[in-house]
């Protein structure tokens, strides 16, 4: 009997920026030691740059190495428009809900 | 032997365009005397010209096209600036060129007239070349002070690339982050004065997630960028990173070469950056090819091997500098294609499949009935298949006709040029709704009308520079054309800021000519309308200016043969638009049917505005005269029945769809719908005017190929043609514009009428 995979639910808020990486790459890292399917909620991301956008990539690789599988879920508009920027959708391979402009 | 005639045909046909293409951006270039991607379109078109002239042994266009490449090659290397006196030349160059391809068209050879043509303009062709070079290295010193580089358009060899967009390559310093620099950021800012069009992240060194510096800059971007903005500014947004960044900027329209060492330069990681550069846009497949075999030449070109390699190597780069000619040529083409990937027709080949199409429609029309007569399900149902598939294959057929009207119009601008040289005036063309669509046939034929009133704006329109001044108007005059879509029918609108007509002596003219009464009151439009009176030459018209050949009422008759009309609105100092307005196809229409007795009528559907009953109480109210009150507005109307002098019939007839719908009904049904003797009418709205027509039966939409009334029937009035009803029945079409014209005029004359009587 094959075991079930053990799941992880990590929640971002606040700033992924420069300033906060380091914590959040802790916060990545130890979610995908614990646990084979990591989701990571992106609900309460306030800003995304740069370094955020590497911590993704880097995550996704990291997860792919371990044979693990990480998700990135409910991306907030600010994570939107910056992968949207970037055109990177397709390469985080994640679903995300496009919110129509209010 | 007819491959060859084919081939010929195909270089005489590609030769045409492309002189045409020159002729255009010749005529831009005034303007814009630094627009390298216009220099290039120039000197491509004649360096194609002389190649493939040279494939069929066109010597004589061979030996003069080729002197004029040199001179665009070095205005296109900078060493000569164009101006109006070299543009006037290379026109000249351009026309000599299009005489030679109607020689070669003709299979003759050309005369000795043509060739001392040839002789003198090389001579002038040379004096452009003997003069010597201007040093203006333009873009020296632009990318000196700062680290971003700005690839500067070095006159080396290569072809440009066709893109419009920017490329920038951007890479970035581990610890640009740390610095407090987010190139994300600067991206966002690119997007403020222009449009990132395609973007490539590079996201290959970043690392997993335990071995990331959290703060460092993994990324590099690629991307193709939209913008008006100059070097400078584009080069500004880099500013801050410049000294922790690798930043490559390629303007639009690049040398390959570029491109090509972007290429071997940027790759540092596992990228194919020429690949990137296709899919952002930047190049084509074909150009990335190009760029590639560039590699394969140059290097070799340049550097001096040692000397016993030299003529192997020269055996081995011969084919290669073949390929590059070769691919150029075909990257050509393939950029032709790929624009606009279009497949030469022959015109009766279309015309015909065109007719056929017709054919169908009748028979579909046929099919529809008879199923509606068996009564049987299936049979309906297939026909209503039938006939929605028809109609489609209909409006994609007439869309084969559609052509864009602005190559008509940029023929204009080699007009405008020529004529404001003429006369000494300075005269500028505007040209707007050059994308909108027309049948090819009205196309074909709208030239010279307007052409007509082109030169008539110009010649009597627009006045002498001191008169404009005089009138606080801008010392150069301004011709516009315009087309637009309007209610199925196309506007032509030919426009200028001139001294408009002036009313009072045309008024005075056609009464001396006695066109018109001296007590008649007529309106603006009206008296503008006399102009295109026949006999009212233009050379007698207030300005002294003489005519040239057709009158205006040629241009009337012109367009009232392709079921146009023609309208003028003047107003004196100011300027006068010309609107010509013309039905968007000639053959085939989407027709509403309605009956007067036995006879069946198509009125044109695109002019049907809606349908009303005629009630007895209306008819009362209108007290005789043939008015109806439509939701408060007066409109004017005209009994079909009288008209054409349809007998009543004793007991009315039942129409095919009523005879449809009460077969196989009861009788208590049928009795309901046994039409009630009553007149309806259809309001129809041309060029702004409405008019209602009386019918007793309104039958519904109807396909109709338009087919045209014999010679016997030629100047009958308020019909423009027949067709064939799907019973077999013929069926007219109403000239609703005609019919409006005359229900207007009637309107007048009776405002004529009572104003008399009034006074």
């Amino acid at each position: 009997m094959a075991k079930k995979p053990t799941q992880r639910r990590l929640e971002l808020s606040g700033e992924m920026s420069i300033s906060t990486a380091g914590a959040i790459r802790q916060q990545l890292l130890e979610a995908l030691s614990g646990a084979e399917i990591v989701e990571v909620d992106l609900g309460r991301v306030s800003e995304c740059d740069t370094t955020g956008v590497q911590l993704m990539l880097a995550a996704k690789r990291q997860a792919a190495q371990a044979g693990k599988t990480l998700i990135f879920a409910d991306h907030s508009a600010p994570v939107v428009e910056t992968l949207d920027l970037l055109d990177l959708f397709a390469q985080l391979g994640d679903p995300v809900l496009i919110r129509s402009q209010v | 032997m007819s491959t060859m005639d084919d081939a010929l045909n195909t270089f005489v046909a590609e030769g045409r365009e492309l002189l045409e293409q020159m002729e255009e951006s010749l005529l831009q270039i005034e303007q814009a005397p630094d627009d390298a991607g216009l220099i290039n379109a120039i000197f491509r078109a004649a360096h194609t010209i002389k190649g493939s002239a040279g494939i069929f042994g066109i010597d004589y266009v061979v030996a003069f096209t080729h002197v004029a490449e040199n001179v665009l090659d070095r205005v296109r290397a900078g060493n000569l600036t164009i101006n109006s006196d070299l543009v006037a030349l290379l026109l000249a160059v351009r026309d000599h060129l299009g005489r030679m391809l109607d020689h070669v068209a003709a299979r003759s050879e050309p005369d000795a007239e043509i060739h001392s043509v040839s002789e003198r303009l090389v001579e002038q062709l040379r004096n452009w070349l003997a003069a010597p070079p201007e040093s203006a290295p333009r873009h020296e010193g632009e990318a000196a002070g700062s680290e971003v580089e700005i690839e500067s358009r070095s006159d080396d060899y290569g072809q440009d690339a066709g893109t419009e967009l920017w490329h920038i390559s951007a890479r970035f310093n581990i610890g640009i982050l740390r610095i407090g620099l987010d190139p994300i950021a600067i991206i966002r800012y690119l997007g403020t004065f222009g449009k990132i069009e395609r973007i490539v992240t590079l996201t290959a060194s970043v690392p997993t997630l335990e071995a990331i510096d959290p703060e460092g800059c993994y990324l590099g971007f690629e991307f193709a960028y939209r913008s008006d903005a100059d070097k400078a500014t584009i080069e500004n947004a880099f500013e801050y990173v410049a000294e922790d960044a690798r930043i490559r900027i390629l303007p639009p329209h690049s040398k390959l070469s570029e491109y090509k060492s972007l290429i071997d330069e940027v790759s540092g990681d596992d990228l194919r950056l020429g690949d990137i550069l296709v899919h952002c846009g930047t190049l084509t497949q074909a150009e990335l090819e190009e760029a590639l075999v560039l590699q394969a030449t140059i290097p070799v070109e340049a550097t001096v091997p040692p000397l016993g390699e030299v003529l192997v190597q020269q055996k081995l780069v011969q084919p290669e500098v073949v390929d590059a000619a070769l691919d150029k040529q075909k990257q050509l083409r393939e950029k032709h294609s790929g624009e606009a990937a279009l497949i030469r027709v022959n015109a009766e080949k279309l015309d015909q499949h065109i007719n056929l199409i017709g054919e169908l429609i009748i028979a579909s029309a046929g099919i529809n009935l008879a199923a509606a007569r068996s009564g049987q399900p299936e049979l309906q149902e297939a026909a209503s298949l039938l006939n929605r598939l028809v109609e489609d294959i209909r409006d994609s057929a007439l869309q084969l006709r559609m052509v864009q009207i602005g190559a008509t119009f940029n023929k204009f601008q080699r007009v405008v040029r020529d004529v404001s040289k003429e006369i000494g005036k300075d005269i500028r063309l505007e040209i707007a709704g050059a994308e909108t669509e027309l049948d090819k046939t009205v196309v074909e034929r709208i030239g010279d009308p307007l052409t007509h009133l082109v030169r008539n704006s110009m010649d009597h329109g627009i006045e002498s520079a001191e008169l404009r001044r005089a009138r606080g108007k801008p010392g150069h005059g301004t011709l516009r054309l315009n087309a637009y879509h309007d209610s199925g029918s196309i506007v032509i609108e030919v426009a200028d800021d001139g001294g408009g007509l002036p009313r009072d002596k045309i008024l005075a003219k056609a009464i001396e000519r006695g066109l018109v009464k001296p007590e008649q009151v007529l309106s603006d439009s009206e008296i503008h309308a006399l102009i295109f009176e026949p006999g009212f030459s233009t050379a007698e018209q207030v300005n002294n200016l003489s005519g040239r050949g057709v009158g205006m009422d040629v241009v009337r008759r012109n367009i009232v043969a392709l079921r146009g009309s023609i309208e003028i609105d003047s107003s004196e100092g100011v300027g006068t638009t010309i609107r010509i307005r013309l039905p968007l196809t000639l053959a085939i229409i989407d027709g509403f049917l309605v009956g007067v007795g036995d006879s069946s009528f198509v009125v044109p559907l695109e002019m049907v505005v809606e349908c009303v009953e005629l009630s007895a109480a209306e008819i009362e109210a209108a007290q005789g005269r043939n008015q109806l009150d439509l939701r408060g507005e007066v409109l004017p109307f005209i009994r079909l029945r009288d008209l054409f002098e349809i007998p009543q019939a004793a007991a009315p007839e039942i129409g095919n769809a009523q005879e449809i719908l009460t077969q196989g009904v009861d009788d208590e049904l049928a009795f309901l719908l046994e039409p009630v003797r009553r007149e309806n009418v259809v309001v129809v709205d041309y060029a702004g005017r409405r008019a209602g027509l009386v019918v007793d039966m309104l039958q519904g939409e109807y396909q109709t190929v338009i087919r045209p009334l014999g010679a016997v029937f030629n100047g009958l009035q308020g019909i423009s043609g027949f067709t064939i009803l799907g019973s077999g029945q013929v069926a007219l079409i109403l000239d609703v514009p005609g019919l409006v014209r005359r229900v207007a005029a009637h309107e007048g004359l009776r405002k004529q009428l009572s104003l008399s009587e009034a006074c």
